[in-house]
């Protein structure tokens, strides 16, 4: 149930930000660390080292943030109501997975007033797999009404280690789930900042020019000589920061390494967007960036986060 | 008797896996007790998408208990020997066995070692842990901080054991820290507090009241009829969908069946790419419009809960999922109609259709070329077999087949009639591919005909020119399926298509051009280099079906120096044909010795008349004709393999007509020469009955012979020509089969 004692601008379902700002509420009260977004281009939530390098090793750990996603290729020029090459994940990670992460789940759910007698929620089969950072897990995607709101998910295994403990991971797609409450049909016409008339801000105010612009950026322009030099030259920084950090049973930089691995990742992802890559380039480049994510994750096992005793 | 209930309660499980998880919990559980000596009545399992349960009727309260005596040493036998026997028998002291008397062996110990059978909760406390630590899920998992693997979080476990009448007993045991006990939960929202549970059909009940239907089949039953019931009331028809009722049944624990519209615009949409987009996305049925035909503008959904509102939340929620995914269908399907196929077909020469097999549009190229050498042959027009082979994969690059690849071909059929191009090109879009399995339709129209064989052949030979053949199970890219495919089409339409010609025309632009300038003999000799390829191999895979053993002579086909590639691939796809087409037969009743008998002979490349020669030949062998000569068949074979054998000679025909001194040889020679002549004659105008009726001839004189004529003669040329004659009876039944292949 929301909160009655919250004022109209700040309810969940009547605003954007006020949709964000109760799951990071909810999940703050559950004892997570709440972060900021990762300073960098990734394409999911997954890889914020909050994510991708803290659910190895034995540490146990609670983390909840917004992460702004970077898909180039799902640009559509402002032109489709459901479709972003940019676009805001909520990201839960708890370590080890808690007895009762589904029932958290759904107190998230009912705390942004989605109310589980008159909504008919569903946990559907769906495995997830990141090829590049080389992880998958089992889980399911969360259902309300026959709309995916949420990718739930327990980690087996990241950068090619199993995950002992395992994480469960909570992946919520805010716009979507925004468009469902507040009951909007395209995600242009999201209320961004729960006010009305002249002082209501649109999720359209804010991006959908930015949308446009990536599309071009995205699709025509992009300079793919640049990007190819990119990716070389965060491949071969990757390398270098880890041989450089190495220091045997220790490592000491195993997380400027793995800002390199996150920028391949994107830079590769808007080669593809741009149609440079052929179809078995594709798999060779996926294969590089996964070999970078392994070699980082093997250098984060080294370090004190990591679980490495000194 | 009393009665086993398990229930495992665990976070929801993926409805492809229930059925067959409730499957292997019962076998599982009921294997083990049986095999521990505890039978049963009977078991039913029962799956939920949050528990898998079994009930296992009639189980005795304890085993039988046992009594074994085991012999040991003689009294007075070396220490060892005794202390041996304590260890192996259980005995604390030499005291606690009897002593036995033998006439041979004199006095020796007895053990007699006594089991009390176990109680049978001792037992299920012993099985159940370990079946449950080693269940074989298709994919399971770890969670928190534990080492147990399930297919999601387990999280409870009921095992009770009891009779009706008295209160039943909790079996305890304990899985990684989940201590079995009597307490379940109901429906996740709708009875979410703890149950205390007896036996099965207080589990049932109560689970019932908490708004849980236990029973798979119920909850099937249950949707199917409110399904119908609400179509009905509106009057539509549900469009069944039997796979999609199997999932939809996994998702739900209390289904509530509602009826969601869309808007009459989307009907402008394919019904096949509206049931799709439903059925894919939303797991929702679609329903038919009996006085049109066509879909109606309503879907089925089912609901896991029957909520406060009677479902017009969950109705709007799907309609508004259902209208964003149609805007998106009808987007595609407009789409996708601004732009000819013709306009298309550039873009497959970037797309890499293999590897090693280069890109779609070469490929297009070489069915486009295959296709219209098949034309004439199976009566099609070969101009429009090419157009219709250029255009067959030209929806792949459709947003509709993109978004839903099982589409694809009916979606080419779609756009080509909106294009206006004939009816022949675009049926051939959506039958070139089939048949797809054994109960899908074989195209029968000329068109579709030669581009479905250009289309699988040429997958066929692509992947055996690179290697790629399907081995044991594995059969990654169908070419058994594409083998029968080519088998069916040719045999439903009673096609007469020797496919050698076809399978080496097929090659010649995978192995290049360029290889046939650099080796111009090969066009030349690539016929008949096949031909001998395709026989050799051929009785090898025939003497290797027939259990022959490895050392039997099995020629390996001939290496000829530079020998083409092109021979040797064909060859060795027709016997994957062969094989296929055993398969096939055998499948339809037809005995396989007969196809070995008929494979067996040089050149078999034309299935239809591989078939029909066989059924002639079970004809006969069914006829009173056909089993007596058989009979003097192997009378002379056996004569003639001992003689050879004694010689370490052949004796190859024709026998010598001077050398034919009794007048039942001189018959017999006579016999063979006219029923040669006739039984090629009648091969060649492929009539098979009437071969197998000129062999017939053969009968009486072979009979006449054996009674009358002393085959190893005391005159070693009387002998030998009597070999030779028996020879020709040899030769005379190979112008129909290896008579030597076949059984019984």
């Amino acid at each position: 149930m929301i909160d009655p004692a919250l004022p109209p601008h700040m309810r969940p379902d009547r605003s954007f930000q006020g949709l964000l700002l109760t799951l990071q509420a909810f999940w703050a009260g559950q004892g997570c660390v709440v972060l900021q977004p990762y300073d960098m281009e990734v394409g999911a939530g997954t890889f914020h080292p909050a994510t991708t390098l803290r659910a190895l090793g034995p540490r146990h750990w609670k983390a909840a943030y917004v992460q702004p996603s970077r898909r180039p290729k799902d640009g559509r020029y402002g032109e489709n109501p459901n479709r972003l090459q940019h676009y805001y994940q909520f990201q839960v990670i708890l370590k080890p997975s808690p007895a009762n992460l589904q029932e958290l789940y759904l107190q998230s759910l009912d705390a942004i007033g989605i109310d589980t007698r008159l909504h008919d929620v569903r946990f559907v089969e769906d495995d997830w797999e990141s090829p590049t950072l080389g992880a998958w897990g089992l889980g399911w995607e969360c259902w309300c009404d026959g709309m995916e709101v949420s990718q739930f998910t327990y980690f087996q295994q990241v950068a090619g280690f199993e995950c002992s403990p395992v994480s469960g991971e909570l992946t919520y797609g805010l716009e979507r789930l925004a468009m469902y409450v507040q009951g909007v049909e395209n995600v242009y016409d999201l209320n961004f900042n729960g006010r009305d008339g002249a002082e209501k801000v649109t999720y359209g105010d804010v991006f959908l020019q930015a949308e446009k612009e990536y599309s071009r950026h995205n699709f025509e322009h992009a300079d793919t000589d640049m990007l190819l030099e990119q990716f070389r030259m965060a491949e071969s920084a990757c390398a270098k920061y880890l041989a450089a950090g190495d220091a045997g049973e220790r490592h000491l930089m195993a997380q400027p390494a793995y800002d390199q691995c996150i920028k391949a990742s994107h830079v590769f992802n808007l080669l593809d967007a741009r149609g440079v890559i052929s179809v078995t380039e594709r798999q060779s480049y996926i294969l590089r960036v996964r070999e970078l994510a392994k070699a980082c994750g093997a250098a984060w096992l080294k370090t004190e986060a990591g679980g490495a005793t000194a | 008797m009393p009665d086993l209930l398990l229930e495992l309660f665990s976070e929801e499980i993926p409805a492809r896996m229930q059925a067959q998880a409730a499957d292997t919990l019962r076998k599982l559980v009921t294997d083990a007790l049986v095999e521990r000596g505890l039978l049963y009545e009977g078991a039913k399992a029962f799956v939920t998408p949050r528990r898998l349960a079994l009930a296992v009727h009639g189980l005795p309260g304890r085993q039988a208990d046992s009594r074994e005596e085991r012999k040991g040493p003689r009294v007075g036998a070396p220490d060892g020997a005794i202390q041996g026997f304590l260890k192996a028998s259980g005995l604390a002291s030499i005291d606690q066995a009897k002593i036995e008397s033998d006439p041979k062996k004199g006095e020796f110990y007895v053990a007699v070692i006594e089991r009390p059978g176990k109680a049978t909760t001792q037992v299920i406390a012993d099985i159940v842990p370990e079946i449950i630590r080693a269940f074989p899920w298709p994919k399971s998992m770890r969670w928190g901080t534990g080492t147990l693997r399930w297919v999601r979080p387990l999280h409870a476990i009921v095992c009770t054991f009891g009779t009706d009448v008295e209160d039943p007993e909790v079996v305890r045991f304990e899985v990684e820290g989940i201590v079995s006990g009597d307490v379940t939960r109901g429906h996740r929202f709708l009875a979410p507090e703890p149950i205390r549970v007896r036996r099965l059909e207080d589990w049932m009940a109560k689970l019932e009241a908490a708004k849980v239907v236990a029973d798979r089949d119920r909850r099937k039953a249950i949707i199917l009829n409110d399904a119908k019931d609400l179509a009905l009331v509106h009057g539509l028809e549900l469009v069944e969908d039997e796979a999609l009722l199997d999932e939809v049944a996994g998702l739900v624990e209390w289904p509530v069946t509602l009826m969601g519209t869309f808007e009459e615009r989307f009907l402008d949409i394919p019904d096949e790419v509206i049931r799709a987009t439903i059925r894919a996305n939303q797991k929702c049925f679609v329903l038919r419009d009996p006085r049109t035909g066509r879909l109606a503008n309503r879907f089925v959904l089912i609901s896991n809960i029957a909520a406060t509102d009677g479902g017009a939340a969950i109705v709007a929620g799907n309609e508004r999922v259902i209208r964003a995914r149609l805007s998106d269908a009808k987007f595609f399907w407009d789409t996708d109609r601004r732009t000819p196929m013709a306009d298309r077909l550039g873009k497959f020469d970037q797309i890499t259709f293999h590897e090693k097999l280069g890109s779609q549009g070469a490929r297009i190229n070489r069915i486009v070329a295959l296709a219209r050498e098949i034309a004439p042959l199976v009566g099609a027009d070969p101009e429009l077999a090419g157009q219709a082979a250029r255009l067959a994969k030209a929806d792949l690059l459709t947003e509709v087949v993109g978004e839903f690849p099982e589409l694809q071909g009916l979606m080419g059929r779609y756009y080509a009639r909106h294009e206006n191009l004939p009816a022949e090109v675009a049926a051939a879009s959506e039958e070139h591919y089939k048949p797809q399995g054994p109960s899908d339709r074989v195209p029968t129209a000329p068109v579709s005909i030669a581009v479905a064989l250009a289309d699988k052949l040429d997958t066929l030979v692509g992947f055996w020119a690179i290697d790629e053949k399907p081995t044991g199970s594995k059969d990654p890219y169908a070419l058994r399926r594409a083998a029968l495919g080519v088998i069916r089409i040719i045999l439903d339409n009673n096609l007469r298509l020797p496919l050698r010609p076809l399978l080496v025309s097929a090659t010649r632009p995978i192995l290049g051009e360029e290889h046939y300038e650099t080796h111009p003999q090969d066009v030349s000799r690539l016929e008949s280099l096949a031909d001998k390829v395709v026989s050799d191999i051929l009785q090898g895979l025939a003497k290797r079906l027939a259990n022959l053993p490895a050392d039997a002579d099995v020629e390996s086909p001939e290496r000829i120096e530079g020998l083409t590639i092109s021979g040797d691939l064909a060859a060795d796809l027709m016997s994957f044909f062969a094989d296929r087409l055993k398969v096939h037969l055998r499948d339809r009743g037809a005995r396989h010795d007969l196809v070995d008998a008929v494979f067996a002979l040089p050149g078999q490349d034309d299935l239809l008349l591989v078939v029909r020669r066989v059924e002639a030949l079970a004809a006969f062998l069914d006829s009173e004709d056909g089993r007596i000569l058989l009979a003097g068949y192997r009378r002379a074979v056996n004569i003639l393999r001992i003689e050879e054998k004694k010689d370490g000679l052949i004796f190859a025909g024709p026998a010598e007509a001077k050398l034919l001194k009794e007048p039942a040889e001189e018959h017999l020679a006579a016999a063979i020469e006219t029923v040669k002549r006739q039984v090629a004659d009648a091969v060649g105008r492929e009539d098979y009955a009437a071969a197998m009726g000129s062999l017939s001839h053969l009968r009486g004189p072979v009979d006449a012979f054996f009674d009358a004529v002393t085959v190893n003669a005391p005159e070693p040329a009387l002998r030998v020509n009597r070999l030779k004659l028996l020879d020709e009876i040899r030769s005379a039944t190979r112008g129909i089969a290896d008579f030597d292949r076949i059984e019984g």
